[in-house]
């Protein structure tokens, strides 16, 4: 149990029946779990900051909330509610998550060097070890992968595993489309060597 | 209450990918070139058993089935996959492993993080525009699963066999493909 905590990897079967649990857990104690949406409801915080009229009280809608925004105001105002107020279920659990990575960093025994965190070994064996570059091109791959999974209204955890954990065909459906993209894609660029 | 849960079980889950893996770019990147499928085997062996006890345990009445939430298929779901499959083969992130790997201190996350908060709001800016488009038109009935839960909002593909059956097949199959896959020739 204790070497659980420290080491730096699970094997497989422990990772995956572990992923499982949260999965499985999350349902049966409130909802499925999803990230995606919680980049949304952040820049709807930050946006709300600097023009106060984007969210506002609105009685008739069936949230109680609604935006001038189209996507803030979809589904009566669910994300405009969620943007007025952050503490929630969803932001909360997004929240953690990063504070799950910095403990699960912080109890592994071996440290990552400085090059190590700015790129993977992959990356810098193929464009060399200028960070730059990396934060550059690790930018626009959070632009296409957000906008990608807001399109698709869901991501890895709330399409691919929370979906088809449900068999949802949603779920189905999002892992072909990336699947069939990301493959060729991490091909293309990183070739098979190492 | 439910803020409770959100801090235990989110804190455990980002635990979870960072030891899995899952938030490593190393590992992203080398499943995605098809040469090591430690993730994808646990991947399949999460979504196997945790599909095969979620029936199980609706079956049984276990489970409120108001925490079911099935998300509507649309034509917008393949290609938003697909768009967010090439973010994610160029980074090694998804939005969620983004998250994790930020908190294990790994620089280059961050910057995928300030980049997924631009992507997302460029969505939000321009949805008002292509909401009416044939993206968003529903596939069938939208709400679809495989096996039937029970729940009238959601219309099942094989609606005269159990749910339980169904999902406990396909998550059988699932378990057995992550003991098959062979492991690769991961770099680390």
């Amino acid at each position: 149990m204790k070497n659980l905590l420290y080491q730096k990897q699970w094997n497989w079967k422990v990772s995956g029946i572990a992923l499982g649990i949260a999965f499985l857990l999350a349902v049966v104690c409130v909802k499925p779990i999803g990230v995606s949406t919680q980049f949304v409801i952040f820049d709807g915080v930050i946006w709300d900051l600097f023009s106060p009229g984007l969210v506002v009280d609105d009685a008739e809608a069936s949230t109680g909330y609604s935006s001038t925004n189209p996507y803030l105001n979809k589904s009566g105002g669910k994300y405009a509610k969620s943007v007025a107020k952050p503490l929630n279920y969803s932001f909360v659990f997004a929240l953690a998550m990063v504070a799950g990575g910095f403990l699960a960093s912080r109890l592994q025994t071996t440290r990552l060097g400085k090059k190590e965190l700015a790129a993977p070994k992959v990356w810098r064996n193929k464009f060399g070890d200028s960070s730059v570059k990396r934060y550059i091109v690790v930018f626009v791959g959070g632009v296409l992968a957000l906008f990608g999974s807001r399109l698709a209204g869901g991501c890895t955890s709330g399409h691919m595993m929370s979906g088809m954990m449900q068999t949802s065909i949603s779920g189905y459906l999002f892992a072909m489309g990336a699947f069939a993209c990301a493959v060729p894609t991490a091909i293309i660029m990183y070739k098979r060597g190492e | 209450m439910e803020l409770l849960f959100a801090i235990l079980i989110g804190t455990a889950f980002g635990f979870i990918l960072q030891k899995a893996g899952a938030a490593n770019p190393q590992r992203i990147i080398d499943m995605l070139r098809l040469k090591d499928f430690h993730l994808m085997k646990a991947i399949f062996l999460g979504i196997g058993s945790s599909s095969l006890l979620l029936f199980a345990l609706l079956a049984l009445g276990w489970v409120d089935s108001s925490h079911v939430s099935v998300k509507t298929a649309y034509s917008g779901v393949i290609l938003g996959g697909a768009i967010m499959g090439i973010g994610w083969a160029v980074s090694g992130f998804c939005p969620g492993t983004g998250l994790v790997a930020a908190g294990a201190r790994r620089k280059d996350a961050l910057f995928f993080t300030l980049g997924g908060l631009a992507g997302a709001l460029l969505f939000t800016l321009i949805y008002g525009s292509i909401k009416s488009s044939a993206l968003f038109e529903k596939i069938g009935e939208g709400k679809i699963t495989l096996a039937e839960t029970g729940i009238e909002s959601y219309t099942a593909l094989l609606p005269s066999v159990p749910g339980v059956a169904v999902a406990g097949g396909i998550g059988i199959v699932f378990i057995l493909i992550a003991w098959k896959l062979p492991k690769g020739s991961p770099s680390e």
